[in-house]
Formats: structure tokens, C-alpha cells, sequence
């Protein structure tokens, strides 16, 4: 391929650092200076909304509510029912989140907090609404502000501090897990850490804990306040000390560094040029937006070697498709489906090492759904798949409703205007190049062409082009 | 990806997408129709998803704690099918019994890993990749078994489901889920698909990749399809999900399809309350279903060739719940039935409920132990190379 155009320049950009772009949005980005639209993609933190399913006053957990059927506030049943409402609105926070990256509202920080959601991965524990979103809130608010911050405060988040189990580790009675991933995958990566930190970590972060309001609290009866020694270093340390220790390593920043180039530029990585990134990334004390801004507009993030690299994951294919077409679900629940279906459900990942990503996106099956799904979502057709049941009762609950039923609203008189202006002939190369990484190849030109019956309106053509432009496997990618 | 693999795939890759039609004729010449097991024989895993309660399917009805700790859970002694003077099936579970009357079962007691995980998912995913509790692997044990045979093609592991596990991902293969090879077939017959599925000129490893994937679909689709209507079972199987998998199952592999490793899940057992009538009514449906199973396998002759491994993520906790159910466990049991074993009827001691780890049962045997034995043994290939170490053999075959 050679160098990328302008319009392409963009594309790549808008694919990369928000779930794609309409026609429209791809003209303007083209018209305008590279710095002006990385500068409106950094968007304003104020202008960020919570997400909100559940009010933290009223909120009650699962062990509060068994609490209730011991003091009999609640009969059992009252109980099995508020426990299902709990599950119900998590599946309400997954499609709130969805849909706010769909929307192109905020779409770097939406597209960052999707990345860190799997970097400091956390699954719901005992389908608790409140913490989950409070946990997501935290991850959007910080996505591109400093990491140091953003990590202090996953660390300090209920959900988090529940999944790995730190109110459990007490003095004397220690729990390393908690300390053990903050290390192996939060900061240091595998290797870079011995058990001894490990042990002494554990340590510091007792008395780390929680309320069933959701509150982080220090408590100071179950805290270890011996000394501790860790990298070299000995103090009465609390937890606080241990990520500023963290923090002061440089294998920290190049960790994350590495991670976010992955994700973010090619998954093969590019040795030399991480260590630059990571060397600027923690001399600028983990501001997270200057080394986005730096990497968007660094011109090797634009060479052809870095496009069309990336396996978008289900929740990028299925937010993209919605943003590019201005899709709405007329029943939400079918994008709950796709979810399952695919591998990626938001607030279940598979464990706290997160999501594989990449090539593990890719099977017989999955790919197959995956080019079948423009014509489930713009076409309804019948979906002839079932996602397995995951063995837990609470999520199978949830995904026995329905779901396979895609009833769609497509904002394609929007998305056609846009190709006003474009001869009949250059329809199939001009919608490619806003819907594909690459352009069309000679011969898939030919098949996509053999899609015009005569008598088509010119409406119908592009709808029946887009929609097999989404078919091919390169709609995968970005 | 270690850098060896890594310079494998992309030399594969990039050459092999170009050759795909060269290869997969040279492929077709060559292996269509064989297995990949050197020794020919088949193993299909039946994964019990949601924790199956271990002490309420082989129970150990002399054993007072556990009538101690199960008020009403509990199976009373005169309704067990008993093994031999300790334990003994659920009552639920006729067909089985009789299935280790004619000496087909192994009953393989107190399976587990260190530090076990009690959450379904990474529970599942340790069964499924093999890994320790504190490793997160990216690939599974089965899908590694791929990896480790060149002539190696998606349909040698089949997953009879929509969806793929874990278990049959491999790093350098995945097996295929087919859950009906007419359906598959279908979806790969669009003129989209199959037009797609021949170009296979890209100099883009990525893309290469995805079209890679998309002819070894193809190609897999239509060769499970062809094979599959070469015979079908006369045997009536129970009208139930897991019999109707089953079923497909036995047609396969009776109709010569070269796939050594068959995957079929049934979930349901995640009974944290009323129990007894959920779990009653799933292990009869396995254990019918297994019944009918084997006994079409040995009227086809089959019987030596194939094994059905069954296992599930954990079993659980030894005192019953207030809600007349049972919280999430530990160490359970596992049953190999078929596969030409010896009679080994039950393999070691039953579980030790006066030793116990936090009202949990300790495990004696490591799952890996049994894959190893597997691979080995009865597969006949590198158990060292596919689960990163050795892991000491059970004395099964």
C-alpha cells in the first residue's frame, strides 16, 4: 500500500481513536489541520455524563438484601427478585456504556476507558450494579487524564478491591492477590517483581476495604503497621506508598506504554520506538492525553504498515457499525447477543487479565457471525446462532430473553447524503473508503459489483453496498 | 507467542495465504480422512458447566458427615446405586450404572488443581487451558493438541455448539463448532462467503490471516458436510439437547470424519437452590444420553475407540445451603467411560470429609494428570509439549 491520503489519514485516525466516523464527520476531519482534530478528539472532561443506572443512595447490594431477609424486611422471593433486578441493571450499565461510544460523544475517552476497562480488567462479583458503575465512571473520568491518578483510583475501587479480594487480607491473615495483579498486570507486567514485593505489597494494602455503599475506606484494626520492605525500600508502608513506588519504576511506563501502542498503533511492537513513548510518557508524569496527542500525530502512525492491523473487538465492531450508520436497536437486548456471541460482554471479562484481543478474536464461527452481521442488523434477517450458557445462573437468566431478534433503526437518508455528489460507477470505491481500512481490491471490486441488478434505485444500491462492504473481512479491521 | 512461533506463523502466513489452493489440494491428497491420533482413537470431553455437585453424583452413602452436613440434600443409602461398599451413582443415573457394570467406567474421585478458583469463568478457563490458578493462558489444551500435529486442519477437534471454547483455541490452529454440519454448510454457501473464501492474495498479514481463516472454514464446512450424510444412526436418542449433540457425535464419527476430539457442553448445574429436582433431572439426561451413546458406538464396533471424558468446572461445598442447595466447591469427580480401558471401575479413595479445607474437599488428583494420561496414553502424543510440563500419569491404561 502506498502512503495513505489525506481522507485516509483521517479514517485511520477516527478508527483508531474513536469507533469510526460517519461520511460526514471523515469530510470534515479531511478539510481540517491533523492537530485541529486530534485537538477535538481529546474532547472536555466537563462535558463527560456519568453513567447512571442505579442511585447510590437507594442501592443495595446482594449481601445487604440477604441481610434484609434475616432481619424480615424481605421474604425469599421479594429477595429472588431484587437480586434479578441487580443482574438487570448491570446488562442496563453494559448497554448505557454502549451507547454512549456509539454516539461519538467523547470518543477518544470512551474508546480509552474501553482500553483500560480491559487493562484493569473486573468483572461484576455477585451482580452489583452500583459498584460496576462507579468502577466505570472512574475509568472514563481518567482515561486521558494522568495514569498515576487513574490508578490510584481503580485500585481504591470497591469493585476492584472486591474482585481480588483485599477485604479479605488482613493483618496476619494476608491475601496477595490483590498485590499480585496490581503488580503483574496493572503496572510491572510478569518478571519484573519478586514474591518477597509481592508479600510486603500484600501487606501495605491491608486495611484497604470497602462499604456496601461503595465507599473506599482505610481501616486501620485490620492494617499491618510493621515494616515492610519492598524494591530495596523499607517503611511502615500503606498502600498509597506501594503504587508511588510502582509509579517510580520505569518498567511501569514502559508497560503500559507497550500496551497502549499495541492496541492503539500494531500489535507487532516497535522496541525502539516504545521506549521513546514510554521514556516522554513518564517524564511528563503519566499525562495520558500528551502521549495520545503525541501518537496521533507522530507521522509513523500513519504509515501503511500500521493500518488495517488491528481486529476491532466485538464492542468496537458493534459500536462502529452503530456510529458509521447512525443505528439505533429498537430492542436493546440483541447487542447483549452479539456480545455473547462474539466474546466481549462489558463487565464480564473472562478474568483480571482481560480480554486476549487480536488474532483470539478470531475463529471458524466468530468470523462467520461477524460478516453475517450487517445483514442481522440493517437487513433482520434470521440469526441462526445461540451463544453457549456460561454456567453461572444469574447471567443465564438474562441471556435465555430472547435477543436474537435484531430490529434496527438505520439513519441511512444521513448516511446517503453524503454520496450525493458521487457517480453511480464510483459508488463502491468512495463507500469503501469510509467503511474499510484498505481500499478495494481488483477482485473484490468485481463481486461487490456483481451485487447491482438493474432497476435498483440508487438508495437501494447503496444500501446493498454498504451492507456487503461490511460482509468482508476487512470490515474487521482498522 | 514465543519468537519461534511467531517467525512460523508469519512465514506461514505470508507464503501460505498465496498457496492456500496448492495446500489445501496437497492437504486434501494427504489427510483428508485421517485422524490426528497416531493410535487412531477419539476422546470427547463432556464439559458440565455450573459446577456439577460431585458428592450428590458418586456418594459416598456410609460416610456420616455427609448425611451430617446435608439434612436434606443428602441421598439416602437404599436409593444409591452403589459402585462397591463405600460410594455409589445417583439414583438418577441408571444407565450408567450399568455401563460400569459392563466394566466402561472409571470413576476418578477428588480432581482438582492448588489453590483452587471458585468463579465459573476462571474455573473454566483453568479446565479449559490447563494452566496454574495464578497463569492466564490465551490458548487451551485441546487447541494445543492441534498445534502439535502439522497436518493439522480446523475439523480434527470439533466442538458440537454454535460457539467455540476456549479448550480448542490453539495458537496456531482453532478447532471448528459445528453444532449442525447442514447449517454450517449453509452459512458458508452465500455467493459472498464462498467467492471470498478463494482470494487469497494479500500482502497484509492481517488480512491474510482473516482469509486464511475463512477458506479453512469453507473448505472444513463443506468436508464435515459431505462426510456427515455418508451415514446416519439408526439408534433413537433422547429428545434433549445433550442427546441430540450426542447423536451428531456418533454420526461423525461413524461416518469416517477424521476428527479425534469431539466437545460437547450441557449446562444447568449451578444449583444454589432446590437442588435435588435440578440436578435430578440433568444428570439423568447425561446419563441416558451417555447410555444410548455407547451403545450405538458398540453396535457400530466402536466402543474401544472412542472415550467420553466428563468433568465440570468444580463441585461444591460439602455442607448444604440454607436455601436447600449447594455453594460453589472445589475438588469433584470425573469419568472416563469407553476407550478400550482396562476396568478400572473407581480409581482412587473417595473423598475425605474429615479433611476438608475450609468446608472444602482437598484434591488428590490434578486435573493436567489426566489430560497428561490422555495425551499419552491413550492419544499418543507430547503431553509434556502441550501442557508446558510433566504431570505424573494416572495408572489407567
Amino acid at each position: 500500500m502506498d502512503k495513505l491520503t489525506k481522507q485516509q489519514q483521517r479514517k485511520h485516525l477516527l478508527d483508531r481513536a474513536a469507533f469510526g466516523a460517519t461520511p460526514a464527520e471523515l469530510a470534515e476531519a479531511s478539510r481540517q489541520s491533523l492537530p485541529a482534530v486530534v485537538r477535538r478528539l481529546m474532547g472536555r472532561p466537563d462535558t463527560l455524563t456519568e453513567l447512571k443506572v442505579v442511585d447510590p443512595e437507594t442501592a443495595v447490594t446482594k449481601r445487604g438484601l440477604r441481610g434484609m431477609v434475616r432481619d424480615g424486611q424481605l421474604d425469599r422471593d421479594a429477595l429472588k427478585e431484587r437480586i434479578r433486578m441487580n443482574a438487570e441493571k448491570v446488562r442496563d450499565l453494559n448497554l448505557q456504556w454502549l451507547d454512549r461510544m456509539a454516539s461519538g460523544e467523547n470518543a477518544l475517552r470512551e474508546k480509552m476507558a474501553l482500553f483500560w476497562h480491559g487493562h484493569f480488567a473486573c468483572r461484576t462479583m455477585g451482580q452489583n450494579p452500583l459498584f460496576m458503575q462507579l468502577y466505570a465512571n472512574t475509568l472514563r473520568q481518567h482515561a486521558l487524564g494522568r495514569f498515576s491518578d487513574l490508578l490510584m483510583a481503580v485500585s481504591k475501587e470497591p469493585a476492584m478491591l472486591q474482585f481480588l479480594n483485599n477485604q479479605q487480607n488482613r493483618k496476619n491473615a494476608p491475601n496477595e492477590n490483590f498485590a499480585r495483579e496490581v503488580m503483574e498486570l496493572f503496572t510491572l507486567g510478569r518478571g519484573n517483581y519478586t514474591e518477597q514485593d509481592i508479600k510486603e505489597a500484600a501487606r501495605a494494602f491491608t486495611g484497604w476495604q470497602f462499604t456496601l455503599d461503595g465507599q473506599f475506606v482505610f481501616r486501620e484494626r485490620v492494617h499491618d503497621e510493621g515494616e515492610k520492605t519492598l524494591f530495596g525500600q523499607t517503611g511502615a508502608f500503606r498502600g498509597e506508598d506501594v503504587i508511588r513506588m510502582l509509579l517510580d519504576k520505569p518498567q511501569t511506563a514502559r508497560y503500559i506504554t507497550a500496551k497502549i501502542y499495541r492496541f492503539f498503533v500494531n500489535e507487532t511492537e516497535d522496541k525502539k520506538r516504545v521506549d521513546e513513548l514510554a521514556d516522554r510518557f513518564r517524564k511528563s508524569g503519566y499525562d495520558m492525553a500528551d502521549l495520545m496527542t503525541h501518537i496521533f500525530t507522530a507521522d509513523w502512525f500513519y504509515e501503511p504498515q500500521n493500518v488495517g492491523t488491528h481486529i476491532k473487538s466485538p464492542v468496537e465492531l458493534l459500536a462502529g457499525m452503530r456510529h458509521t450508520l447512525s443505528i439505533t436497536f429498537d430492542q436493546p437486548q440483541p447487542q447483549l447477543f452479539v456480545q455473547r456471541t462474539l466474546g466481549q460482554v462489558l463487565f464480564y471479562p473472562p478474568n483480571v487479565a482481560g480480554w486476549p484481543g487480536g488474532k483470539n478474536w478470531i475463529d471458524s464461527s466468530s468470523l462467520l457471525f461477524r460478516m453475517q452481521l450487517p445483514n442481522y442488523v440493517l437487513k433482520a434477517a434470521d440469526v441462526p446462532v445461540r451463544p453457549k450458557e456460561d454456567g453461572d445462573v444469574n447471567t443465564e437468566a438474562l441471556a435465555r430473553k430472547g435477543g436474537a431478534t435484531f430490529r434496527t433503526t438505520v439513519d441511512w437518508a444521513g448516511f446517503e447524503e453524503s454520496f450525493a455528489k458521487t457517480a453511480d460507477a464510483d459508488l463502491p470505491d468512495a463507500l469503501a473508503a469510509v467503511l474499510l481500512p484498505l481500499p478495494l481490491r481488483a477482485e473484490q471490486r468485481s463481486l461487490i459489483g456483481k451485487l447491482s441488478q438493474p432497476g435498483q434505485t440508487r438508495s437501494e444500491r447503496i444500501r446493498a453496498l454498504t451492507t456487503a462492504l461490511m460482509s468482508l473481512p476487512e470490515y474487521q479491521l482498522t | 507467542m514465543n519468537r519461534r512461533d511467531f517467525i512460523r506463523q508469519s512465514a506461514f502466513t505470508t507464503a501460505g495465504t498465496m498457496l492456500i489452493p496448492q495446500f489445501l489440494k496437497a492437504y486434501e491428497a494427504q489427510a483428508m480422512g485421517q485422524t490426528m491420533a497416531p493410535s487412531g482413537k477419539i476422546l470427547v470431553v463432556v464439559q458440565l458447566s455450573g459446577g456439577n455437585d460431585g458428592l450428590n453424583t458418586v456418594v459416598p452413602f456410609r460416610n456420616d458427615i455427609y448425611y451430617r452436613e446435608r439434612p436434606t440434600l443428602a441421598i439416602k443409602p437404599e436409593n444409591v446405586l452403589k459402585l462397591n461398599d463405600e460410594i455409589g451413582l445417583h439414583p438418577a443415573m441408571t444407565p450408567l450404572k450399568a455401563l460400569y457394570d459392563d466394566g466402561l467406567v472409571t470413576v476418578i474421585n477428588n480432581v482438582g488443581y492448588p489453590n483452587p478458583d471458585r468463579s465459573h469463568f476462571r474455573s473454566m478457563d483453568i479446565w479449559q487451558t490447563g494452566s496454574d490458578s495464578d497463569q492466564y493462558l490465551q490458548t487451551g489444551w485441546l487447541g494445543r493438541y492441534l498445534d502439535k500435529t502439522d497436518t493439522a486442519r480446523p475439523y480434527n477437534a470439533l466442538e458440537v455448539d454454535d460457539t467455540l471454547s476456549l479448550a480448542l483455541k490453539g495458537e496456531r490452529l482453532n478447532g471448528l463448532a459445528v453444532l449442525d454440519p447442514k447449517k454450517l454448510y449453509n452459512q458458508t454457501r452465500s455467493g459472498l462467503v464462498r467467492n471470498l473464501s478463494q482470494q487469497h492474495d494479500h500482502d497484509h498479514e492481517t488480512v491474510g490471516y482473516l482469509y486464511k481463516t475463512l477458506a479453512e472454514t469453507v473448505s472444513s464446512a463443506e468436508y464435515v458436510f459431505d462426510k456427515a450424510t455418508v451415514r446416519s444412526t439408526t439408534v433413537t436418542y433422547p429428545a434433549h439437547e445433550l442427546g441430540n449433540r450426542l447423536k451428531t457425535v456418533s454420526q461423525l464419527i461413524q461416518s469416517g470424519v477424521a476428527t479425534s476430539i469431539y466437545y460437547v457442553s450441557i449446562s444447568g448445574f449451578d444449583t444454589h437452590i432446590n437442588q435435588p429436582g435440578q440436578q435430578e433431572r440433568l444428570l439423568k439426561q447425561y446419563a441416558e444420553a451417555v447410555g444410548v451413546f455407547m451403545a450405538d458406538l458398540k453396535a457400530a464396533g466402536r466402543q474401544n475407540d472412542v472415550m467420553l471424558m466428563t468433568f465440570s468446572e468444580f463441585g461444591r461445598r460439602v455442607k448444604q445451603n440454607a436455601s436447600k442447595g449447594t455453594d460453589h466447591g472445589t475438588a469433584s469427580n470425573v469419568f472416563l467411560i469407553g476407550g478400550g480401558l482396562p476396568s478400572q471401575r473407581v480409581l482412587n479413595e473417595a473423598p475425605n470429609l474429615s479433611d476438608l479445607t475450609e468446608g472444602d474437599l482437598k484434591y488428590t488428583v490434578d486435573f493436567r494428570q489426566i489430560y497428561a494420561t490422555l495425551l499419552r496414553h491413550y492419544l499418543g502424543t507430547d503431553d509434556v509439549a502441550i501442557l508446558g510440563r510433566r504431570f505424573d500419569a494416572l495408572k489407567l491404561v
